[in-house]
């Protein structure tokens, strides 16, 4: 009789708490699970009561990775609800802050967390001796975004600057051009990157499934536009509850969703597979390069799609400073009057779609806050994913069929303290 | 022999883990040159439980999470609490205004009863703790200074004067004056005033200095028009767990 036990407790590289179980025996599965523990941290119970300027100061505190996605979604949310229009200038100020964080996160992920597994290490830290050059890259590139976002908003995790109705400091134009020509210096450790990861042995695996994104018709989306399935076309953002379906499970603090399968996918492959028309020259041409080409249905590609929006994020903000230099900084009033009502703000955080959807009352005191987070989004694909995966490895080594699932799971970039988060809440 | 050094978290957005990991490349390498890593879970896979130092992050939200933290501390000869959630409580406290059962019944309806939480505190609710490296996030310099300190076995020092001091020094105008309200006044000082610097003003995530002149903040609040109500809502964001607000 074969039995295979596979009982990872806390899967490591990945931010948050999440258990791998898997029992089978004679090549029948008992048992297959990926379980979401983390502790609740009841955000949107947090929010409740809180003044207007106050929430996105507490909703980036969700995450310590995406904290710039989850202040952008929050400050969006406000403004919608307060009918705010924010100034092309802030547009364009947030979408350079969200590249840095794109970039910064998709570093973090693709070179610490997820390259290990490829390199046979079980962690950066021996990489230090034997790629070093790589880890040193590495680095660089993040101290670049971080220094990107420092600029635009006094710094990366939990920005200051950023609030409802506009930035409460412009950047100095001198910095922007000093960091322009950071950015210009880094393509060519944006070229080394591209060509590490085309050296590394991606898992064949394929299992088709519903990809959703948001959508805009003037550039690859991250801080405006529709709700996008591949299966469905385009939801306005503020009727997402049709897309997201969420449900409660007995293994997770984490809610899970569905829409038109039985799961469905957000992150950067799910971007790429619906804007990757929109991709900026260097990206395309990176996609090429590494074998990345729409529709691409393996999940162990994400992090590839990740490298390419590095690419794609360095392009973009190179394009935005020269059009922030060239219409140049002007001060302005950032007026905000609150008022009761709704409001949803959606954006692309680095693994995927993000929600925030609050109410308001007269007074800008928050009465109601909804978010849905990524990772929560992808967990029930990730489960589909593993029973997918599960059969076609099962006969393989005990070791080597956890090590496929680890790597399973760190492919999605889950951020499980992120999605233990996402709860909705109904005051009453 | 290298220290070994542990980092563990709790009930936090990790953020302040990953901010350690935010040096220069020079800094890291010198960094690792210094200190065997042997448990990090968030980058690292292999795990030992034999450490000097322990980094810890986050607050204590869950029956589970007391016990674990205490075998950390019977473990390590040193525990530093990393950021505002260990250190203070933070906004995860937040959420003890409510009732465990009802915010639980609010956030996941009939499916609350699968989970296990309770009201959120600092580690040093649960377990004795030597340093603290406070702030949301931590400022990665100070934390360097705290590694350095440690390693050459002195006792790192943080300031115990009030955000104000390090405000002045960056020459920034007085959040008061500009019509806005600070906790700087009372908020132990560390960080350089980056909030203010950044255009906002301080919400207080490092903690109350050791004797903060909590009436003087409240006239000062008060004179510039705000309710003890709407004031302390605004100590209640990172604070909510200090006596001082009792």
């Amino acid at each position: 009789m074969t039995k295979v036990n596979v009982d990872v407790h806390q899967v490591t590289r990945v931010e948050g708490h999440g258990n791998i179980v898997l029992n089978a025996s004679n090549g029948t599965i008992e048992e297959l699970r990926w379980e979401v523990p983390e502790s609740p941290r009841l955000f949107e119970a947090m929010l409740r009561g809180r003044y207007y300027e106050d929430v996105p100061i507490i909703a980036s505190r969700i995450c310590g990775i995406c904290s710039i996605s989850h202040s952008t979604a929050s400050i969006q949310a406000t403004e919608a609800a307060f009918g705010i229009q924010p100034s092309e200038q802030t547009l364009l100020l947030r979408k350079l802050l969200f590249n840095a964080e794109t970039l910064e996160s998709h570093v973090l992920h693709a070179y610490f967390l997820a390259a290990p597994d490829f390199l046979g290490a079980g962690s950066v830290f021996p990489l230090v001796e034997t790629h070093k050059e790589a880890v040193v890259r590495a680095l660089r590139l993040k101290k670049l975004a971080y220094n990107l976002a420092e600029l635009l908003a006094g710094r990366k995790t939990h920005p200051i600057s950023c609030m409802v109705g506009g930035f409460a400091k412009l950047p100095d134009p001198d910095g922007l051009k000093a960091m322009r020509g950071r950015l210009e210096d880094a393509l060519p450790d944006l070229d080394a990157t591209v060509e590490l990861f085309k050296t590394l042995s991606i898992p064949d695996f394929v299992r088709e499934t519903e990809y959703i994104a948001l959508t805009d018709p003037a550039e690859y989306a991250f801080i405006s536009g529709g709700v996008a399935s591949s299966d469905a076309g385009v939801t306005p953002a503020d009727r997402y509850l049709e897309v997201t379906n969420e449900f409660c499970v007995p293994h997770s603090t984490a809610k899970y969703t569905k829409n038109k399968r039985d799961s469905y996918m957000v992150g950067a492959l799910a971007r790429f597979n619906i804007n990757h028309g929109q991709l900026l020259p260097l990206a395309s041409k990176a996609a090429g390069d590494l074998g990345l080409s729409a529709p691409c249905h393996n999940p162990f590609m994400i992090t590839v799609a990740q490298v390419v929006e590095c690419v794609h994020a360095a392009e973009d903000s190179l394009r935005i400073i020269d059009e922030l230099l060239s219409r140049g900084l002007k001060e302005e009033a950032n007026e905000v009057k609150p008022k009761a009502g709704r409001g949803v703000g959606v954006v692309e955080a680095p693994r995927g779609i993000l929600f925030h959807d609050y109410t308001y009352d007269e007074n800008g005191i928050m009465t109601r806050a909804n978010c849905v987070i990524p990772t929560n989004q992808n967990h029930n694909n990730i489960q589909k994913d593993m029973e997918g995966l599960v059969p076609v490895i099962l006969s393989r080594p005990e070791d080597e069929i956890r090590l496929t699932l680890e790597m399973l799971v760190r492919a999605y970039d889950p951020c499980i303290s992120c999605s233990a988060h996402m709860l909705k809440v109904s005051f009453k | 022999m290298k220290p070994k050094v542990a980092f563990f978290d709790f009930t936090c957005c990790e953020g302040c883990q990953l901010d350690s990991l935010n040096l220069d490349a020079g800094q890291v390498l010198d960094l690792l040159a210094a200190v065997d890593i042997v448990n990090f879970r968030e980058v690292k896979t292999e795990r030992e439980d034999n450490y000097d130092i322990a980094f810890v992050e986050g607050s204590i939200s869950r029956e589970s999470e007391i016990p674990r933290l205490q075998a950390i501390r019977d473990q390590a000869k040193v525990v530093v609490a990393l950021g505002a959630c260990a250190c203070i409580g933070g906004v995860n406290c937040l959420k003890n205004h409510l009732p465990m059962d009802e915010a639980l019944r609010i956030v996941y309806g009939d499916d609350a009863k699968y989970y296990d939480t309770i009201p959120a505190r600092p580690i040093d609710a649960v377990v004795p703790v030597d340093y603290y490296v406070r702030g949301c996030p931590i400022n990665t310099n100070e934390l360097l200074k705290v590694v350095k300190a440690l390693l050459l076995g002195k006792k790192p020092e943080i300031p115990n004067y009030p955000v104000c001091v390090e405000c002045k020094m960056a020459g920034n105008v007085c959040v008061f004056e500009r019509g806005m309200t600070c906790l700087g006044p009372v908020t132990r000082a560390g960080c350089d005033a980056i909030c203010v610097t950044g255009g906002r003003y301080c919400w207080g995530c490092r903690g109350l200095v050791d004797d903060p002149n909590i009436d003087s903040e409240k006239d000062i609040l008060q004179k510039y028009g705000l309710t003890v109500e709407q004031v302390v809502e605004k100590f209640k964001i990172y604070n909510s767990y200090a006596e001082v607000l009792k």
